[in-house]
């Protein structure tokens, strides 16, 4: 099985129109995601044209696709002046599971977004984050499906190609995953490792988990509290930045050691205290999955 | 972005805030004109983007505008934790009865503004949220409704049993609160929030930082940034759209992707090298971007080797590729690369870089070992 999503998710994408929307549309379509429709103001009626002859219509509103279609998830591709708009639009909209891609969105607008979001009981993957993939049944983001591959792993990460980097260990090493999901490396994500955890824990395939965090925030230290209190599968761990100077913002905009909290040593060390045995390099993941799983 | 105190001071004017005079000098002999206009005692404060001004030499009190212009010239051209002064605020000084601080931030777990205020002011905060928690007073903001009357009333009695007193801080922080949405801050600090002899409560310090996703919407605050506070190389990397960070090793490291980019820079540590930087070349494989990475690596003396590593998932290997030998073709350096290209398109990336005389291996391990190895 899979968490939050699987091949009968009924998906629509906002931006379907723009550069990045269209190119990534055409890849989860010909991966095999069921998207029903595309969403850009002004373009309604229009067909878009997926890989294979596959087309889907585009609508002027979510609220339109959704009553066309029975969509009950999207996928946001549009820039960061209009993207918190978009997941209350989505959310209004009565959409459960929110993905949005886009990076750079004002931390500000993000507050109010996450706000309608939770009064509507709607699930946002995200902000800026590759989204979630099921290997062999679906894709919304755009995580490559090349690399993923079937099997008892749930991975949890705040990051983009890091998580591929890991991901390509563990099918390389015959350890297939049950869902990948990419968090997001904003400070204000509406998904966090906990609630994919938690996710996991209720899903009878997933036999052990990976988390991949970095340093900024305490979401590692919550989850590893949690692991301890509840989850029954083994967790294998990487936290990224050990060599990261305080007080900087690496990349991401969550990736930000302040004052003493948030270094990835105290996330570290959390995981350990904790059961959740941390891999060195990138490399030793899939090893100590396999141990963990006895061999 | 970092705002200097007289331009955070000037945001929370605007926003019709108590805040003691000031004004900002790049000479002494401005700064001794101002403090003759003002009278009496004055005091001069670096203006730069760090803390600790006051322990590094960086605030002076001065009886008098010839001292305050001696000031002036020890200050200005100062180095304080690598940053050199280039200006100073002065301003006259004020009879400090009592020290408070308010604070708000974006607090990550309930996703909303935080204000924070404690009645121990003018110490570092992160001090007292570690020696004496109990002293800070914390209130989540729902964004949609904003700082509600009531709620600032209520943490002003936290700082003040004097109604008159309390009433000047509820309207402070009321203000700061509007400063703080209205310039799209992520940090809007008063340190210290102080009341006088005579009864009146005003900011005497202040410290915002704007959220640089908030930046192509404000192009008034976006106009405050001072370029002498960048370096050039980070000029440059902003510019050209790359997520740079300086650091003071002797590996440059060219990654895709923020997280790969700091697994990248642990990793050349873990095999007993020092990276010289973080950079984060995002998902383009514009050969621009590649070549404005090199040029900002390069420009590093201390570095001796230079690292890509690309896990190709949606940008393709074969365009970064081009990249890479587009950057070398364009460009001269006389440091070794080291390439690692996986994923989308990789043989045909290896066979454009082999055409130009660049080999590139698969693994992140094999490639960091081997620069490490090469910078000696």
């Amino acid at each position: 099985m899979s968490i939050y999503v699987d091949g009968t998710t009924r998906v629509i994408v906002q931006g379907i129109t723009g550069r990045d929307g269209s190119f990534h549309t055409r890849q989860m379509m010909a991966y095999g995601t069921r998207v029903v429709a595309g969403v850009t103001p002004g373009k309604g009626g229009r067909r878009f044209d997926g890989p294979d002859g596959m087309e889907v219509p585009v609508h002027d509103t979510v609220a339109d696709a959704v009553a066309e279609t029975g969509a009950n998830a999207s996928v946001i591709y549009v820039p960061p002046a209009f993207a918190a708009g978009a997941i209350m639009e989505a959310a209004d909209a009565g959409v459960g599971f929110i993905v949005c891609v886009t990076e750079g969105i004002p931390v500000l607008d993000m507050t109010r977004a996450h706000a309608l979001a939770r009064d509507r009981g709607c699930r946002v993957l995200g902000p800026n984050c590759p989204g979630i993939i099921c290997p062999d049944k679906t894709t919304l983001g755009i995580i490559p499906g090349s690399i993923v591959t079937r099997g008892p792993v749930g991975l949890i990460s705040r990051s983009g190609t890091l998580t591929y980097e890991a991901v390509h260990h563990l099918t390389r090493d015959g350890l297939g995953q049950t869902t990948c999901v990419g968090i997001g490396g904003d400070p204000l994500i509406g998904t966090s490792f906990v609630d994919c955890l938690a996710a996991f824990a209720e899903d009878p395939e997933t036999e052990a988990a990976v988390m991949i965090g970095e340093i900024g925030g305490t979401a590692e230290q919550e989850a590893a509290a949690w692991v301890s209190a509840n989850l029954d599968i083994p967790v294998v761990g990487f936290i990224a930045g050990r060599t990261a100077p305080p007080g900087t913002r690496m990349g991401h905009a969550g990736a930000i050691i302040s004052g003493s909290s948030g270094t990835a040593a105290e996330k570290t060390r959390a995981f350990e205290d904790n059961g959740i045995r941390v891999a060195k390099r990138p490399a030793e993941i899939a090893a100590l999955v396999r141990e963990s799983l006895g061999g | 972005m970092d705002l200097h105190e007289y331009q955070a001071k000037e945001l929370f004017r605007a926003a019709g805030m108590a805040v003691n005079p000031g004004e900002v000098a790049d000479d002494p002999a401005a700064v001794r004109a101002l403090a003759g206009k003002y009278g009496g005692r004055v005091v001069v404060k670096a203006q730069v983007h760090s803390g600790g001004r006051g322990k590094a030499g960086g605030v002076k009190l001065a009886a008098g505008a010839d001292e305050a212009a001696l000031h002036a010239g020890a200050i200005l051209g100062m180095e304080i934790r690598g940053l050199t002064v280039r200006r100073v605020l002065v301003s006259p000084t004020e009879d400090i009865a009592t020290e408070a601080y308010a604070g708000i931030l974006v607090d990550r777990e309930g996703q909303c503004p935080v204000l924070m205020v404690s009645a121990e002011g003018g110490v570092d905060i992160e001090e007292v949220a570690e020696t004496n928690p109990e002293a800070i007073h914390k209130l989540r903001v729902d964004p949609r409704y904003g700082l509600m009357p009531h709620q600032a009333w209520e943490l002003a009695t936290r700082l003040y049993s004097d109604p008159a007193l309390a009433r000047q801080a509820a309207r402070i922080l009321t203000q700061l609160y509007a400063a703080f949405t209205g310039n799209g801050a992520s940090m809007a600090e008063i340190n210290p929030l102080i009341s006088t002899g005579t009864g009146e409560v005003k900011a005497i310090d202040a410290k915002v930082s704007i959220d640089d996703n908030e930046l192509f919407r404000r192009p008034a605050v976006a106009a405050l940034r001072d370029p002498d506070s960048e370096s050039e190389a980070d000029a440059k990397a902003r510019a050209a759209g790359l997520s740079f960070v300086k650091l003071e090793g002797n590996v440059g490291c060219c990654v895709n992707g923020a997280g790969l980019a700091m697994a990248t820079m642990d990793l050349v540590k873990y095999y007993g090298g020092e990276p010289a930087n973080f950079l984060d070349i995002g998902g383009s494989s514009n050969p621009d971007k590649v070549v404005a990475a090199l040029e900002i690596i390069t420009a590093d003396p201390g570095v001796k080797v230079i690292l890509f590593n690309i896990f190709g998932g949606i940008t393709r290997c074969d365009d970064v590729a081009r990249g890479i030998v587009e950057a070398v073709g364009r460009l001269e350096f006389g440091v070794p690369l080291v390439i690692r290209l996986t994923g989308t398109n990789e043989e045909r990336a290896r066979e454009i870089l082999a055409d130009a005389g660049l080999a590139a291996v698969a693994s992140m391990d094999e490639v960091v070992r081997e620069a490490v190895r090469r910078a000696g």
